[in-house]
């Protein structure tokens, strides 16, 4: 069908079929443990999806700026089988937000010792996917997981062929969680070669309403640990789901997350993804936009402080009529970190009346520095209203001479500038607590150039 | 002999007269290309394939000197080693390579022995373009010798620009009398081993124009107007060349508004544009090449690679294309702003309708300070057509203050065809300002209604609305190729708005 995302198939490198034999083999470990027949299958699939598509590259268009090799070319074990990590004291505290429901995850797997408890209303259910697979929410998770997500990557499938635990949060119709989840997923120092891969499922029945959290940091300060992360969203008929995700994958992290979304009928999804650092981070975010009326705001904010890659991937599908879209990125890039932002937006023939918005800004603070912006449109459909902008640039020099005409030093008023840059996405945040945490990450990060 | 003057008032005057019919337009868009054109060229043709052989014999056919010989080899070996690229969201079924026939001169030609033989309704589009009388004949094909004296033409023009120096012949002719000028600059801009399209042309390239505006000399004539006449043979694998040296400034409009026939299915030219300081380019296309039919078999795919180098600083680049036809369209004229305080400018319309793709757009390279860019893009898609732009600004860690500004507009008209956009944007400086802008709407029922409340018929006013959302780029063409350019979307609306 025209417009949908082929995995292109281009000839690889040597390496990376050493890669993929690599990845086989330790799936036949994890073959031998025990699970649901349904489960079986469904990371069966992905094995086969996984042996069948390409590594990413940069010959492929989607990836032209995101070069992976470095991650390619190591032969990452699964946990499968191998000593699980603890905290050991590792101070959790700043990833909580007050009031919420805190559930921490350990390398992917669930932490009930450190975690509150998630007694919730009406049947609702939030906690690990492991224990929703083996417990009576297990025929919600057969019917939703892998219902999702489409042909992504080799990784996306790879992580299909690796389910095991995740997060997990299901909310029956027409129920309204009274207590937000904040789902903490911590990275552990462990092997150099180990990767986590995760799967989250968040399912929201027609008319619930939800507002969720998830907060991803490294906790080692070195090790170039990769996490492999998928998320499956559902949001039912008339359903509203607040999410937010604050990345910070520390100096060398290497992360690469999916998450697809599907919107009923009538649906909101507001959507904030915030990324602290990371070596390589890939946030890809995918909207289904299923059924007519569904509105999707997708905010994004990613301040790249010294090096780094981060690199937004949004694809927005108009697929019914009367649907609303509004995308709003910024980022502020430092040092010599790097940004790719792609951001395309399709309308499918028939989606009538789409109504969507693009703009991806871009604040640039040194000259080593690079921002590659495409926000894309593809449109099947004639009546509809749709843009995009982009713009990237320095703080204005006008508005620096205005502060400084008035006694402010230089790097005080950029630090302000940016600070006013980032702020005003972080304030869109309905809840109080989060938006407050979410302020301070921003006022902490450039604050020293406000206090002089 | 009538002057070109007389020509076009004389057409004005003709275009007047004839009554615009939307079922005629639509029947001739079904059947333009059926009458009588078929060339009988038996002698002088190479067998088909590509070879090293080929290449050779082609460079001995035009006898050109051996450097230029080694030069198209460089390119076939480099060609080999390339794939065809894939990116562009264009389908189609890949040529075959080793089928086509890289050379063929057009020696024995038969055609209409004048414009009484020529189908009516072909001579109709001419009048409604305002195409002037005697270039409808050449465009027909009638033998153009018998009735029409364009050699005096052609050297008068000549007469004039060789008094000023300029030198504007076929480039095979200056490869014979300007090696030197031919061999500093071909290449320069598109490398042999650019991509795979130029490599090939690189390779086997028929012919093509040749430009060089001497140091501080302003060319006195848009050099469209001879090139109309004269260079309307220049075969499928065109290769163009136009240097302004310092000071100088050229206008150049390349192809033709009316529709062009041909048979090769493959076009893959190279333009090259050389803008040393303060000097200035202005290249415009008009391109309405067989576009298919309604069902999309047929038509031409044009794979272009343009590209403009503006070397030296305040020099100037300025490209505007009016794109309607093509079955296949791949095309991305470029600047490459080396000198500080250097312009580069793209302003283009691209028109789709029934199965046609076109994924075109510009890239431009920030090298030097002080760049400055600007994109104008309006795509206007119909019938079952896919139209995209694809454009990349890039601004590199040297180019101080330098400035973008992009707009891309995207008007579709009915629910069946695409319109996309593809912008990239890659900055690497902190003082760049970048900015881009996209709107897709399809044309206002308000200003519709408005029109036709004021008794213009539906498809008139479609025709004003669309042409009034073109304006902006067709201020940028010559007058009188403004005029037929905005004609020549009103012909090529007519039957595809429902």
């Amino acid at each position: 069908m025209r417009g949908q995302a082929v995995p292109t198939t281009t000839t690889e490198a040597p390496v990376f079929d050493l890669t993929r034999e690599h990845f086989l083999r330790d799936m036949r470990r994890l073959a031998e443990t025990p699970a649901p027949v349904w489960l079986k299958k469904l990371r069966m699939d992905g094995e086969t999806l996984f042996a069948g598509t390409a590594f990413p590259h940069t010959k492929m268009e989607e990836w032209r700026e995101t070069n992976l090799a470095p991650l390619v070319e190591t032969p990452y074990y699964s946990m499968t089988g191998l000593p699980r990590h603890t905290l050991a004291g590792f101070d959790t505290a700043p990833c909580r937000v007050d009031g919420w429901i805190n559930l921490v995850f350990v390398d992917g797997f669930f932490d009930a010792a450190v975690s509150d408890a998630s007694l919730l209303p009406y049947g609702a259910h939030a906690g690990s996917l492991a224990q929703a697979m083996t417990g009576p929410a297990e025929k919600i998770v057969q019917k939703h997981l892998g219902s999702c997500l489409g042909k992504r990557s080799a990784y996306t499938a790879l992580n299909t062929a690796f389910i095991q635990d995740g997060p997990f949060l299901y909310v029956p119709q027409g129920v309204e969680l009274d207590r937000p989840v904040n789902f903490i997923c911590i990275a552990t120092e462990r092997q150099e070669n180990v990767a986590a891969h995760y799967r989250g499922l968040f399912v929201l029945d027609a008319m619930a309403r939800a507002t969720v959290a998830v907060t991803c940091i490294s906790m080692g300060a070195g090790g170039n640990h990769f996490d492999n992360v998928v998320e499956e969203v559902v949001i039912g008929d008339g359903a509203a789901l607040t999410r937010c995700e604050i990345i910070d994958a520390g100096a060398t992290g290497r992360r690469l997350c999916t998450t697809e979304t599907r919107q009923g009928r009538d649906s909101r999804l507001e959507s904030f993804s915030i990324t602290l650092g990371g070596a390589i981070v890939r946030n890809q975010l995918c909207v289904m936009l299923d059924g007519p009326g569904a509105e999707a705001h997708l905010n994004g904010l990613y301040l790249n402080a010294e090096a780094g890659l981060v690199d937004n991937n949004l694809h927005l599908t108009h697929a019914a009529t009367n649907c609303t879209s509004r995308i709003a990125y910024k980022g502020v890039l430092d040092g010599t970190s790097r940004s790719v932002f792609t951001g395309r937006v399709l309308v499918v023939p028939h989606a009538q009346k789409t109504d969507s918005v693009q703009l991806n800004n871009n604040l640039i603070l040194s000259d080593t520095a690079r921002v590659e912006t495409r926000p894309q449109l593809e449109i099947y459909a004639d009546d509809v209203k749709c843009t995009h902008g982009a713009t990237v640039g320095p703080p204005p020099p006008e508005i620096v001479f205005y502060f400084r005409s008035r006694g402010v030093d230089e790097k005080t008023a950029r630090g302000m500038l940016t600070y006013g840059f980032a702020e005003d996405l972080a304030g869109r945040i309905p809840d109080p607590a989060l938006r407050q945490k979410v302020d301070g990450i921003i006022y902490r990060r450039f604050s020293p150039g406000i206090n002089g | 002999m009538s002057t070109p003057k007389d020509s076009l008032e004389t057409a004005a005057y003709e275009g007047s007269r004839v009554e615009r019919s939307t079922r005629e337009v639509e029947d001739l868009a079904k059947g333009e290309y059926k009458y009588g054109w078929t060339t009988d060229i038996e002698t002088d043709t190479f067998p088909k394939g590509l070879n090293e052989d080929i290449i050779r014999a082609i460079s001995a056919r035009k006898q050109e000197p051996e450097w230029m010989l080694e030069w198209r080899l460089k390119a076939y070996r480099n060609w080999l080693r390339m794939d065809e690229p894939t990116w562009a969201k264009v389908h189609y079924e890949k040529p075959d390579f080793q089928d086509l026939r890289y050379y063929s001169a057009p020696k024995a030609r038969k055609g209409p022995k004048s414009l009484d033989e020529v189908d009516p309704k072909l001579l109709e589009t001419f009048a409604k373009l305002g195409i002037p009388l005697d270039e409808r004949k050449l465009l027909a094909g009638v033998a153009v010798d018998a009735v029409f004296d364009s050699v005096s033409v052609a050297t008068t023009h000549k007469e004039i620009l060789g008094k000023r120096g300029i030198i504007f012949c076929p480039i095979s002719e200056a490869l014979r009398e300007h090696p030197e000028l031919v061999q500093k600059y071909i290449g320069s801009v598109v490398p042999t081993g650019d991509n795979f399209y130029a490599a090939l042309n690189s390779a086997v390239f028929s012919d093509g124009s040749f430009v060089y505006v001497p140091k501080g000399v302003k060319c006195p004539m848009d050099l469209s107007t001879y090139f109309r006449i004269n260079a309307s043979e220049t075969g499928q694998f065109e290769r163009t060349l136009i240097i302004a040296d310092e000071g100088a400034e050229v206008s150049y409009l390349e192809g033709c508004t009316a529709p062009m026939r041909d048979e090769n299915q493959l076009h893959a030219a190279v333009v090259e544009l050389i803008a040393h300081k303060d000097a200035t380019i202005r290249y415009a296309t008009v391109q309405n090449w067989y576009a298919g039919d309604e069902q999309g078999r047929g038509g031409i795919f044009n794979f272009v690679t343009k590209r403009g180098k503006c070397e030296g600083a305040n020099s100037h680049i300025s490209w505007t294309q009016v794109e309607t036809g093509s079955a296949i369209t791949w095309k991305y004229p470029s600047c490459l702003l080396m000198g500080d305080n250097s312009v580069g400018e793209f302003y283009s319309v691209a028109l789709t309708r029934n199965m046609q793709q076109a994924d075109t757009g510009t890239k431009m390279t920030h090298l030097g300070r002080n760049t400055r860019s600007t994109i104008i893009s309006k795509t206007i898609s119909a019938g079952r057509s896919d139209n995209s732009y694809r454009g990349l600004v890039r601004v590199m860690p040297k180019a101080e203050n330098s400035r973008n500004y992009t707009q891309c507009d995207s008007l579709l008209l009915g629910d069946q065809c695409g319109a996309n956009t593809f912008p990239y944007i890659d900055v690497r400086n902190t003082s760049a300002r970048v900015e881009h802008e996209a709107s897709t709407s399809k044309i206002s029922e308000d200003q519709l209604f408005y029109c036709q409340s004021r008794g213009i018929g539906p498809e008139d006013a479609i025709s004003m609305v669309v042409n009034g959302f073109c304006k902006e780029v067709f201020d940028h063409l010559p007058m009188e190729f403004a005029v037929e350019a905005s004609r020549l979307l009103s012909v090529s609306l007519e039957g595809s708005v429902g």
